[in-house]
């Protein structure tokens, strides 16, 4: 059975850090030379891993699914990355960072991993800034901070609408440079199929080549993947097309460790679905929230009214409209974290006042703000949002209130890694959105730019040299070797079967099938007999996936819909775990809602008693139950409480 | 609505392509131009036949990956957009729409609509960067920079790196995309240091992947969907001018 040790370091919560980093194990520059390293994921994880890797002297092999390294999904963050600079001296620290991290995690993640990550958000700016991140400035020439949801201060740092970009360009930039001093080897469009282990030790993957279809062998001293979120196992979510849970997943069935699967975010402003043939749905910037006002009307007949086109939001008058947020959580208001401000849209809708054609929708309104601030201010803190929301919905923001409705966002779960970001698979690393580790069960804003950064420039970096320390005499070996062979022979039989099943439907029809059970019944609201349904649906589904699923083209071309359904059957297992860990879980806390564990006021109501732990699943073998082992997490340094946003 | 489209289709990089007719119905004005095509896809894959080959990924605007000649103009008939964020309401009932791949030396088709741009990954590799590696940073706001530079570097880092720029000229030159970059990293403080030897590598660089010469039509600003201005090429020639007098 699978052991759990998180490594923690000794000693004092702010001490844990600079202790280990001065007693750790280091690689000289000579034997740096001597290792290779394998990084999965171009994104803000991987590009600054695979670039500091590089800098320091290792050889790094690089990875992405994309034909650019530029263009991970990383590059579709707008809102921004908070640090605990404290430049608008509104009284933030490295603690009061720490601490709402861990408040608005709803005390599921790990203290050591979530102070060490405050430590370091102060150096991740710096960083950027001297690469030529253009940040949003002040007159005076300092950088800008604006305010996110869950906190009392303002710790957000921003590129206008365009975070993500900047950052990535930064990092792509940094990566560039060290491919043309051959410390980096790039491979875009080559994706990962499948994790190499010798002697129980990651030793490289199998990657396909995208374009010619390809399986190829690279072997390496030690695998890191920054392969991002799954929220794409839901279908619709605001993850790009091709996001996937593959590599992680795979890994999962090579005996690394799944962390809380359940846990995934949902945001609450989202546009609207509006019809079947969607592909995607898209964000509008949480930071929105800074300035509009979200509300439905207050009188269920006007919300039907609206719905039916009879009268439109400007038609209410001030009385008739319910400042929801506002009502129930005064302190916070329209800043109250992203689990909360969902759940509180989806309980207005279901209760018969929302808006938009189908009702699924609520109002985020900047009518007060344009007033008070002028539109030109509101223009250049949102325009790019405002303009992109116009292309889709084709209704102006400045003069008619947002409809925005929740969607998936963001995968709190991911790898199980231990405080030096391994995986239960020695020499197997994982960072960013694709580990479980810093964001319990529940997720800031701004906090996911923050924690892949500060993985893939400053700790991974470190942390992995503790590893490496010992492999200073393991010699480059060549992928000739039986495990290789076996490896590429599992997934050309895989790829093979898919191409022979010649059914009649296509990946595409299996994919929203899967995401409407998800959505059902493993989404914003759970319970035991939806969760034990969507176990059912799914198995059921992923019988028919095999009996009938239809790839046209070839096996050995590029063939985007081959690519699909090797994504598919990974997010067809994934979803299954993902409902037993949420049946598992008897308790409401974050992102995960049961409908069964609610206080009387509709609030999330953890069981500190029973479930205070990470569930670490492991898989036992196809068709087999998997086996979840718990990592009990202790609270040293805050005291566990009820979330109070009000 | 309904529509005909008439598409590129070409197996790979070394058998010629053609243009193909596809009669297309019941398309929502709502839906995206991609989720038409995706539409197309499954109705091509309903028949047994190869789905139309199209690169994408975010489906927002913003990774720069969708490109394609829509009506003969990169990202279609809309301004400031990308393929991605084109919706079927600009089209008319009825109307055969042609859909091609960039056209340029520097960019050969791959497959169908999709073409390969790593040229772009290779002029940034050459110098598009600050050198700077991590851990060396003093505190970011050691040095103030003018908040009008910093939102001008801001407006050329805007740039996706689509490539309609270049599949705009006729000439099929990369100058707009380079100005950007040069821009951005020049109009700061910490990229001012490299500016005139990043502005000449990248030039010369631009010129042995095979992009054309710049001729100052102004096709490239007219197609970015980011609205990246001319006004940055002018800076890289002075950028460039100094480098090659110094
Ligand atoms: C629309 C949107 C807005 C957001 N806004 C914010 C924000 O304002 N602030 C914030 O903090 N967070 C935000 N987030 C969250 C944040 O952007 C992500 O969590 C974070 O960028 C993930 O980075 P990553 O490096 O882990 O993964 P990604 O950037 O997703 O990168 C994944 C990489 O892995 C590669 N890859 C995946 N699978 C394979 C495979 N099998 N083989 C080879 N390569 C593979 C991909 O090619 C890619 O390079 C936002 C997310 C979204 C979707
Ligand atoms: S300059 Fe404009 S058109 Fe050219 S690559 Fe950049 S965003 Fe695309
Ligand atoms: S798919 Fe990303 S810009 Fe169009």
């Amino acid at each position: 059975m699978t052991k759990l040790d998180s490594k923690i370091p000794e000693g004092p919560l702010d001490k844990k850090w600079s202790n280990y980093k001065a007693n750790q194990n280091l690689v000289n520059p000579a034997n740096k030379r001597k290792l290779d390293i394998i990084v999965v994921g171009t994104g803000l994880a991987g590009a600054s891993a695979a670039a500091s890797l590089a800098e320091m002297g290792f050889k790094v092999k690089s990875f992405c699914y994309q034909d650019s390294p530029r263009r991970a999904h990383s590059i579709a963050a707008q809102g921004g990355i908070n640090a605990a600079k404290n430049y608008p001296n509104d009284g933030d620290s490295v603690y009061r960072l720490f601490y709402d991290t861990i408040k608005g995690g709803d005390y599921r993640s790990r203290e050591a991993n979530v102070y060490r990550l405050a430590e370091v958000s102060n150096q991740i700016i710096d960083q950027c800034v001297a690469q030529g991140v253009p940040f949003a400035r002040e007159y005076g020439g300092t950088l800008a901070n604006r305010s996110f949801g869950g906190a009392l201060v303002s710790r957000t740092f921003y590129a206008r609408g365009q975070t993500g970009q900047q950052l990535l360009l930064g990092a792509y930039q940094a990566q560039s440079r060290q491919i043309k001093q051959g410390n980096i080897e790039m491979y875009p469009r080559m994706e990962m199929m499948n994790l190499v282990i010798i002697d129980g030790k990651a030793r490289g993957i199998i990657a396909r080549d995208v374009i010619t279809g390809e399986l190829k062998r690279f072997s390496a001293h030690s695998v890191v993947l920054a392969t991002g979120g799954y929220g794409n196992v839901f279908f619709l979510s605001t993850m790009a097309m091709g996001s996937n849970v593959s590599a992680a997943w795979q890994s999962y069935k090579k005996g690394a460790a799944f962390g809380n699967p359940c846990f995934v975010q949902i945001h609450p402003t989202c546009i609207p679905v509006h019809g079947e043939y969607q592909s995607k749905l898209t964000l509008m910037s949480e930071s929105l929230r800074n300035d509009g006002r979200i509300w439905v009307p207050k009188h269920k007949e006007d919300a039907e009214r609206i719905r039916k086109g009879e009268i439109t939001a400007g038609d209410l008058p001030e009385e008739g409209r319910d400042y929801y947020l506002e009502r129930r959580y005064p302190a916070f208001g329209n800043l109250v974290p992203r689990d909360v401000a969902s759940r509180a849209a989806k309980e207005r809708c279901d209760a018969g006042f929302g808006v938009g054609n189908t009702g699924l929708a609520v109002y985020l309104d900047f009518k007060d703000s344009i007033e008070r601030l002028g539109k030109d201010t509101i223009e250049a803190k949102y325009g790019n949002l405002f303009q992109m929301y116009e292309k889709i919905t084709d209704e102006n923001p400045y003069e008619t209130p947002m409809m925005i409705y929740p969607a998936i966002h963001y995968a709190m779960g991911g790898l199980w890694v231990d405080y030096e970001l391994q995986t239960t698979i020695p020499g197997l690393f994982a960072t960013g959105e694709a580990n479980f580790s810093d964001h319990g069960a529940n997720r800031l804003g701004a906090s996911a730019l923050m924690q892949g950064l500060a993985d893939g420039y400053f700790v991974l970096p470190y942390t992995i040299q503790n590893y490496l320390a010992h492999e200073i005499n393991t010699p480059r070996f060549s992928t000739d070797t039986p495990e290789f062979d076996a490896a590429e022979k599992e997934t050309s039989e895989q790829l093979i079967s898919l191409m022979n099943i010649k059914g009649t439907k296509s990946v595409d029809t299996f994919h929203k099938k899967l995401g409407k059970i998800m959505w059902e019944y493993v989404g914003m609201a759970r319970n035991m007999e939806g969760l034990k349904t969507a176990i059912e649906e799914i198995r059921e589904l992923r019988k028919d996936f095999y009996a009938n699923l239809r790839i046209p083209g070839e096996l050995n071309d590029l063939n985007p819909e081959l690519q699909k359904a090797t994504r598919l059957a990974d997010f067809l297992e994934l979803g299954e775990l993902m409902a037993m860990d949420a049946l598992n879980r008897e308790e409401s806390c974050g992102g995960h809602f049961r409908e069964e564990y609610q206080t009387g006021e509709g609030e999330a109501l953890r069981d500190d008693k029973q479930y205070n732990y990470v569930a670490a699943w492991t898989f036992s073998g196809e068709g087999k139950a998997p086996e979840m082992i718990r990592e009990a997490l202790v609270f040293e340094e805050i005291e566990v409480k009820q979330r109070n946003y009000k | 609505m309904d529509l005909k489209l008439k598409i590129w289709r070409q197996k790979n990089a070394s058998e010629r392509g053609r243009f193909v007719n596809y009669k297309i119905s019941n398309i929502s004005p709502d839906s995206s131009f991609l989720e038409m095509l995706d539409v197309l896809n499954e109705e091509l894959i309903s028949f047994g036949e190869e789905p139309v080959v199209f690169d994408h990924d975010c489906r927002e605007g913003i990774c720069g990956t969708c490109g394609m000649y829509i009506n003969g103009r990169p990202h279609g008939p809309d301004e400031l957009i990308t393929a991605c964020q084109l919706h079927m309401r600009k089209f008319r009932d009825g109307e055969t729409i042609v859909i091609e791949p960039w056209r340029a030396r520097a960019f050969p088709v791959i497959k169908d609509l999709m073409v390969d741009r790593s040229a772009f990954d290779e002029l940034m590799q050459d110098s598009g960067y600050v050198s700077v590696n991590t851990g060396n940073a003093p505190d970011a706001n050691t040095i103030p920079v003018q908040k009008e530079q910093a939102d001008l570097s801001m407006d050329a880092a805007t740039c996706i790196g689509c490539g309609a720029c270049v599949a705009a000229c006729k000439n099929a030159s990369a100058m707009l995309f380079v100005s950007a970059k040069v821009s951005h990293l020049a109009l700061l403080p910490q990229g001012r240091v490299e500016a005139k030897k990043r502005a000449a590598l990248m030039v010369a660089k631009m010129d042995a992947l095979g992009f054309g010469n710049c001729t100052n039509t102004g096709a490239c600003e007219a197609e970015c969907p980011k609205g990246i201005k001319l006004t940055n090429i002018a800076r890289l020639n002075r950028e460039y001018y100094k480098a090659s007098i110094f």
